[in-house]
């Protein structure tokens, strides 16, 4: 080959190397990016389907449940208005207790019910995640302005 | 009266830090000898006053002084003295503290090995760190002061947070500090560069062995980190691609980037203000990577508002010092390049493929961490990005990468003849091919074409690596012997190979389960039968644990006793999971204890984790790489013989 063909060869195939890797590196970054969803919009319907995305919210206290002997769990999580049921099959965090503000990475499955697939706790018990925090704020105000319509209703 | 001291020692050191960043720039432009002698004795004012004002938070700390706000917060009576010492830099305050006492150092460090710089360009470069340290100080005095106050004092403290109160997290935020700071210097020799207008092949001469040492601890500071997430975060894993951690990341591709710039820039004059540019970047993304783990602006643009004071302090020196630094390469850098050419197939154009790759990854990884931040500023919807995306976007450049550093590695300054450099590597390369398949098929019985793209590139790396210092042992005394840059680039290469043994072969064969177990029972992990023998309490210094007793046998032979604990810390009233690992060369076995499950049984989880030591010898060996080469012979010559330089050029970088 000349030196001239050598070089368009050698251009040509690092343009298509770039191409290849700039359509893999989105695509990766399309399947990873996690919306975080707030649990009254799950409720609402308004979730990304077939896909994970993050929820959170306070773990209901009195909720958690498993069978005796087993790694499963099944907890309640609410934004204040509304709540969720999260199963999970795996070792909770150190942090996870009841009352705590969590997320839970995973998808909803036929019954309504939130596989979660990953279940976060900070590490800290102050700390509040702060999608969480929005989204009680948010819920809890909505909450209360219901209760005061009802209560004028009356 | 200790912490007022203190607090009075930074205001001291942030006047002198005020002289000695405007009056050796303003000398240096004057050529003012009197100004310009201001330069050392401010730098080394500075560094005591610091020290004094660091030396009075540690013993309010060692003293349990809890009307100090910062003690109060984060110690306690019963911590043991060294975690009462790390407490120091445990949070946010005393970090930055830590921070400006490793930048005076490094000043300092500075001004007494740059005898032999030119007198101007010296004073340029402990001025510029002068008014970096002085935004550190203001910063410090202004929004974080450690020395704050508590009327009346807290009886006792809140406690260190648990996560910290271990000797690997308690020496790897200094470790991967003098590392961020000392990224500085290679930024300052890089401004007072601009300012000057001029730069040879002796600037960078100069300014490798101060990046090398950078580079150095921070590779060893991050390798700390991922071994302390493995064992003390409880569950197993070495990198979370968590923002903290790509924080720390960014800077250190940056700076291996500048690394192998500066070679080309000192061997052959080239890639000038390509050079100026990775020292502005590599210290930018350490600066960005300081702050904004510590504001915690990437959790949350709300995080932000909780401290509006600090947020905007931030991003205005930010702006300052990242958008000055850029201007001033605007104007400047064009007029730098020299026009000397090399030929396609040469070192230098391994080394900007390497450049051009490295830098690719740094921005994938800037752009995910970023992109939370940036969609909800954009739509205010909230997103993560979950870590796979930052292992396909860090491995799509790094891939070829592994392959070049070979190649690279063998090729001669200015042009080389392709045939010669094929004889050389045919035997690594068929080793490296045997090697990587034969491992993962024979040792762990499995093919698979990214696994042995994998391992056949860390043989590679490995192979490749040896062949030089090999090649030196075998040659007769009188021939010249490898030199110490040459030795560090083969060592440090050769722990990028061990790396990328440990992490193909760590995420391939890793084996994990989480299990209910009743005492008595036992479960299988790779061959490892896992008993869980028994439950018993324990009492630490300031926690309460639940231990469990974990023998495991392999055929029936017994292998370790491991001993996993759930501690209480009696203040904060965490839990926290305490691994028992039993550490081997070619493989770990990891146990942790989860919650009861009622009946009797707990969740534990089980780990079979091959070859991963490696990661962090790996790491480790990078680092030993770096110092060897950073101890080279021709960085000391300049101060004894200037202008020498035509002699020594010729040798490899």
């Amino acid at each position: 080959m000349k030196p001239r063909r050598q070089r368009m060869l050698a251009v040509g195939l690092t343009v298509v190397g770039i191409a290849i890797a700039t359509m893999l590196t989105l695509q990766a970054f399309k399947e990873n990016m996690m919306f975080f969803v707030d649990i009254t919009e799950v409720e609402n319907g308004n979730y990304p389907e077939d896909r994970n995305f993050r929820v959170g919210g306070l773990v209901v206290v009195g909720s958690v449940r498993r069978e005796p002997g087993e790694l499963e769990v099944a907890f309640e999580l609410t934004d204040n208005q509304n709540e969720l049921t999260v199963t999970y099959d795996g070792i909770l965090p150190d942090l996870f207790r009841e009352g705590q503000g969590i997320i839970a990475h995973g998808r909803l499955d036929d019954q309504g019910v939130f596989v979660a697939d990953e279940v976060l706790a900070k590490h800290d018990e102050n700390y509040m995640p702060p999608e969480v925090e929005e989204s009680l704020a948010k819920h809890s105000t909505a909450q209360e302005a219901v209760l005061k319509a009802e209560q004028a209703n009356k | 009266m200790i912490p007022e001291i203190g607090h009075f020692a930074l205001i001291l050191a942030l006047s002198l830090a005020i002289c000695q960043g405007v009056l050796p720039l303003i000398g240096a432009h004057k050529n003012d000898p009197a100004m310009l002698a201001v330069a050392r004795p401010a730098a080394l004012g500075q560094f005591v006053f610091i020290g004094i004002a660091f030396a009075c938070l540690t013993t309010s700390f060692i003293q349990s002084d809890f009307s100090v706000l910062y003690v109060a917060n984060h110690s306690q009576l019963a911590l043991p003295i060294p975690y009462k010492i790390s407490a120091v830099w445990g949070a946010h305050e005393g970090s930055l503290l830590l921070w400006v006492f490793l930048l005076s150092g490094w000043t300092v460090l500075v001004s007494r090995f740059s005898s032999d710089l030119p007198e101007l360009f010296g004073a340029r470069v402990i001025g510029v760190l002068g008014l970096l340290s002085c935004g550190f100080l203001l910063f410090t005095l202004l929004t974080s002061n450690p020395f704050e106050r508590l009327i009346p004092a807290a009886a006792d403290g809140a406690d260190l947070n648990p996560l910290l109160q271990d000797p690997g997290l308690a020496i790897h935020p200094p470790l991967l500090y003098i590392g961020y700071v000392g990224f500085s210097v290679a930024f300052a020799f890089a401004i007072a560069a601009m300012i000057t207008g001029d730069l040879d092949q002796k600037w960078a001469r100069w300014t490798r062995p101060w990046t090398t040492w950078a580079w150095l601890f921070l590779t060893l500071g991050i390798a700390l980190g991922s071994w302390w997430a493995y064992y003390e975060l409880g569950w197993g894993g070495w990198w979370f691609w968590d923002p903290v951690e790509n924080a720390s990341f960014m800077p250190w591709l940056a700076g291996t980037a500048l690394i192998h710039s500066l070679a080309v820039t000192e061997k052959r004059g080239l890639f000038k203000s390509w050079t100026l540019l990775l020292a502005i970047t590599a210290f930018s993304l350490s600066l960005l990577g300081t702050f904004l783990v510590r504001s915690g602006i990437l959790v949350s643009v709300h995080a932000f508002a909780v401290d509006p004071e600090r947020g905007m302090f931030i991003l205005a020196f930010l702006a300052i010092v990242i958008g000055g630094a850029l201007i001033l390469y605007a104007w400047r850098a064009p007029s730098m390049d020299s026009a000397a050419g090399f030929h396609a197939f040469s070192r230098e154009t391994f080394l900007l493929l390497n450049n051009v790759l490295l830098v690719i990854a740094t921005a994938l990884i800037l752009g995910g961490t970023l992109s939370p931040l940036i969609v909800e500023m954009i739509d205010g919807s909230k997103i993560s990005v979950g870590s796979p995306y930052f292992e396909i976007a860090f491995a799509i450049p790094m891939l070829p990468l592994v392959y070049l550093i070979g190649l690279g590695m063998h090729t001669a300054w200015r042009s080389q003849k392709a045939g010669a450099l094929f004889k050389q590597l045919k035997i690594p390369a068929i080793f490296a091919l045997l090697a990587g398949i034969v491992v993962p098929v024979f040792f762990y019985g499995r093919f698979g074409v990214l696994l042995v793209v994998g391992t056949v590139a860390g043989f590679w790396i490995m192979a490749v690596s040896m062949l030089q210092p090999i090649r030196s042992l075998r040659r007769a005394s009188g021939a010249s012997a490898i030199t110490r840059g040459a030795l560090g680039m083969s060592v440090a290469h050769f722990g990028v190979g061990m790396f990328v043994i440990g992490v193909t072969i760590v995420s391939a064969f890793s084996i994990e389960a989480d299990r209910s177990l009743r005492i008595g029972d036992t479960e299988s992990v790779a061959g490892y039968d896992f008993q869980l023998r028994g439950l018993r309490n324990v009492d630490g210094p300031n926690f309460r644990a639940l231990e469990g007793e974990v023998d495991i046998y392999k055929n029936g032979e017994f292998v370790a006793q491991l001993r996993p604990q759930k501690r209480t810390y009696i203040v904060q009233q965490n839990p926290m999971t305490e691994a028992g690992i039993d550490a081997g060369w070619n493989r770990d076995l990891f146990v942790a204890l989860g919650d009861p499950l009622g009946n009797d049984a707990w969740s534990v989880r089980m780990q079979y984790k091959p070859m991963i030591r490696f990661i962090w010898l790996g790491a480790f060996v990078m680092a030993l790489g770096g110092l060897v080469a950073a101890s080279d012979r021709r960085y000391r010559l300049t101060a004894e013989a200037k202008d020498v330089s035509p002699a020594i050029s010729g040798e490899p970088a």
